[in-house]
């Protein structure tokens, strides 16, 4: 292409990488990124000088030779004799398991108190100011050690449930809550259970067709429907005719106490509760904040509106309102879910088996494998909050303002 | 990006392992003071007593150790380390040697790349139960919850415990001997498990500590001792003989009283004349001068006064020497020949 042009070709000199505007900017990227390379590469070499000089190499076999020590949650089967990677498995479910709960509740919890913060009733305002600013300028370490401590301290043991002990389960002798956890039934599934949950979840999905249905309704004629009542009696009534109808499926195994402690029924452990509970209040601070900026952010103008055409405040706050904050929020939010996720490491203060404490704790303990298992949790840590935040930025394009 | 959290990683285990030189005596030497890794509180091993100053049975080698090195049994700099994190700190440089009850194990001592120079307590794993609870076996302990130190040799021989015996129990595992001992009284776990001499430490600082049985099974071999890195032989060296100095010194007699005396003079038996540096040059083969030993043993006597001092059966650990006793009185503490 440089053939066809007819302007004199300046011949190239070197001079002209530092004092032509054209090249300058570009020598200037070039050297740069030699100097990151060179300090990589030293950083690199110094690992692998270092490691060989005290007699150690990076091997990832240890992940198939055989863990030896037992996990107490486990969310797939996993015995002792179980492979180090199964046990690094283990963990990462229970830290997703905990990360997914805490998300969820963070966000109820946080949705509330920044409402509830910005509310024209003083007492309720001032109690949630109380609450926020009590949760996010404490460290997070010390709120999963008071939930712990309580959980274990002011709890009653097993053996004061026997007959004649201080302490009793309650709802009907189903739950017991003890230093050891809380002790609730588990569903058995018998014959023709999978029947009953996939009625149930046809009529969740009825209930968003008839949301759909009514909408389009409203649209279309002004006319409402009670939504509400339709939704519940559509959850509620098929179900329940089923599980009669087919003879009574899904039972119920209570705990009972036996031994040393409570058998059958679902135990959730304390270090799950204190760890679940500390970090969803902890953040939901956080989240209320961000939660109550993009309501305020929203123009005073829309609230006025909307009332002057009539709405009452909850559909005027539900309607109007959050849709339009849900921009603001939504941005920040992902950033605080990403939060919990890796403040979840600090699982290993309570004993909570999380993948910190599997894989980045008693497997790199016992098989001496520290520089391979920290590096294994930290791409574990990485791949988790870039799914996290891929997910929440689909779900945000869902929401920023359409720009046509 | 994950080529970055790599480089990144390789960058952090770099620079620490930058620290960890070559020869450790120099080091040692030129700083003026011994880094000895130790327990981060149990009574009767290592515990800082009411003024701040660490005293315990692990807490004494290490003093001898720096007696031996640099000439004063207090120029030691105690870092305390959980059990998950106290290898790393050795292999990274951080303490010199690591006293802290760790169990000697193949593992350890070849892929862990350190050096066990010795064994200071002859140790196995036990359980402790309340008396209440009205166990006698760890046969019985079906379904128990079960509170462990993660990080331990211990923690692994539970699971083969239990498993060989097809009892099932439930783990509830905590980072320090502090945090299994909260968890314990509070009821959260039925049964504490270590080795029975942490048992016993554990149990003599709790209020009544007659209320706790330890049950007569022990599971597992637990040689305890000193721990060194790998491929310094000459530190390695120093810290095994040092230790058999103290036991040596014990079978023959050379106590706390009597060292500098013997010390003074050549004396008719030559096993105690070379070890006190009276006759040979043992101490330069180490690297050390000839007073090595005696400045060892002054700190806080020998091997048998260090135990009864420390855990003997006149403390409120009150264990028993048995299988830590001298060779010539049924024991296994076997002082190497000073020649």
């Amino acid at each position: 292409m440089a053939d066809i042009s007819d302007q004199p070709r300046q011949n190239f000199r070197i001079g002209m990488l530092l004092y032509d505007a054209r090249y300058r900017s570009l020598t200037i990227q070039v050297i740069a990124a030699i100097l990151i390379m060179l300090f990589l590469v030293r950083l690199v070499d110094n690992t692998v000088t270092n490691l060989a000089a005290v007699g150690k190499d990076i091997r990832f076999n240890f992940l198939w030779s055989t863990a030896g020590y037992d996990i107490n949650q486990q969310l797939i089967p996993f015995t002792s004799q179980d492979t180090h990677a199964r046990a690094a498995l283990v963990g990462i479910l229970n830290t997703l398991l905990v990360a997914f709960l805490g998300c969820i509740l963070a966000t109820v919890i946080g949705v509330f108190a920044g409402v509830l913060r910005l509310s024209k009733n003083w007492l309720v305002a001032r109690v949630m100011t109380v609450y926020v600013e009590c949760m996010r300028n404490t460290p997070l370490l010390i709120w999963i050690l008071i939930v712990f401590a309580v959980m274990t301290e002011a709890t009653p043991q097993p053996a004061q449930f026997r007959e004649g002990g201080t302490a009793s389960m309650i709802l009907w002798d189903s739950v017991a809550i003890s230093n050891r956890g809380v002790f609730m039934p588990r569903p058995i599934w018998g014959d023709g259970a999978g029947i009953v949950m996939a009625i149930l979840g046809l009529s969740i999905i009825g209930i968003f067709v008839l949301r759909y249905v009514a909408r389009k309704r409203q649209e279309d004629t002004g006319q409402q429907l009670p939504v509400l009542p339709l939704s519940l009696a559509l959850l509620i009534l098929p179900v329940t005719l089923a599980f009669f109808a087919l003879g009574r499926p899904i039972d119920l195994d209570y705990p009972v106490l036996g031994g040393f402690n409570f058998q059958g029924g679902l135990q959730v452990r304390n270090s799950f509760i204190a760890l679940w509970l500390a970090l969803s209040l902890y953040t939901s601070a956080f989240i209320a904040e961000i939660v109550r900026s993009g309501i305020l952010a929203v123009s005073k103008g829309q609230t006025e509106a909307a009332f002057a055409l009539g709405m009452q405040p909850n559909r005027t706050m539900q309607l109007i309102i959050l849709p339009q904050a849900l921009r603001v929020i939504v941005p920040p939010l992902i950033s605080q879910f990403l939060n919990l996720t890796k403040n979840s490491s600090l699982a290993l203060a309570v004993g909570y088996m999380d993948a910190r404490s599997t894989l980045g704790g008693i497997t790199v303990n016992q098989t001496g494998r520290e520089l391979e298992g920290i590096l294994l949790l930290g791409i574990f840590y990485l791949i988790t909050s870039l799914i996290i935040s891929s997910a929440m930025n689909f779900y945000n394009s869902g929401v920023k303002l359409k720009e046509r | 990006m994950t080529k970055t959290v790599f480089i990144g990683a390789l960058a952090v285990a770099g620079l620490t392992a930058g620290v960890a030189s070559a020869a450790t005596l120099d080091d040692v030497v030129a700083r003026g003071s011994l880094k000895c890794g130790s327990n981060e509180g149990l009574a009767g091993f290592a515990a800082p007593d009411a003024n701040g100053v660490w005293e315990g049975f692990d807490v004494a080698l290490c003093r001898a150790i720096a007696a031996a090195v640099l000439g004063d049994g207090q120029s030691v700099e105690f870092v305390p380390l959980t059990s998950q994190t106290r290898f790393t700190a050795l292999a990274a440089g951080e303490v010199d040697v690591l006293v802290r009850n760790s169990t000697w194990t193949f593992t350890r001592d070849t892929d862990l790349a350190l050096d066990f120079p010795g064994i200071n307590y002859y140790d196995g794993q036990g359980f402790m139960v309340p008396r209440a609870l009205g166990v006698t076996s760890a046969s019985e302990l079906d379904g128990a919850t079960v509170c462990i130190q993660t990080g331990t040799t211990t923690e692994l021989n539970l699971a083969d415990y239990f498993r060989a015996n097809g009892i099932s129990y439930e783990p509830v595992p905590v980072a320090t001997n502090a945090e299994g001992q909260q968890q314990y009284l509070a009821g959260a776990c039925d049964v504490y498990t270590t080795d029975v001499s942490g048992l016993a430490a554990t149990r003599a600082t709790f209020e009544a500590p007659g209320d706790h049985v330890i049950l007569p099974e022990v599971v597992s071999k637990e040689p305890l001792g000193p721990a060194v890195r790998h491929g310094d032989n000459n530190w390695g060296d120093i810290v095994r003989w040092t230790l058999h100095a103290l036991i040596a010194a014990e079978e023959y007699g050379v106590t706390m009283e009597n060292v500098a005396e013997l010390a003074a003079a050549p004396t008719d038996n030559p096993e105690v004349n070379r070890l006190l540096g009276t006759e040979g040059e043992l101490g330069a083969m180490i690297g050390l001068d000839n007073d090595w030993a005696v400045r060892a043993i002054s700190v806080a006597g020998n091997y048998g006064e260090i135990f009864e001092a420390n855990i003997g059966e006149s403390t409120s650990v009150g264990l028993a020497r048995g299988l830590n006793a001298q060779w010539t009185e049924g024991g296994l503490m076997y002082g190497g020949p000073f020649r």
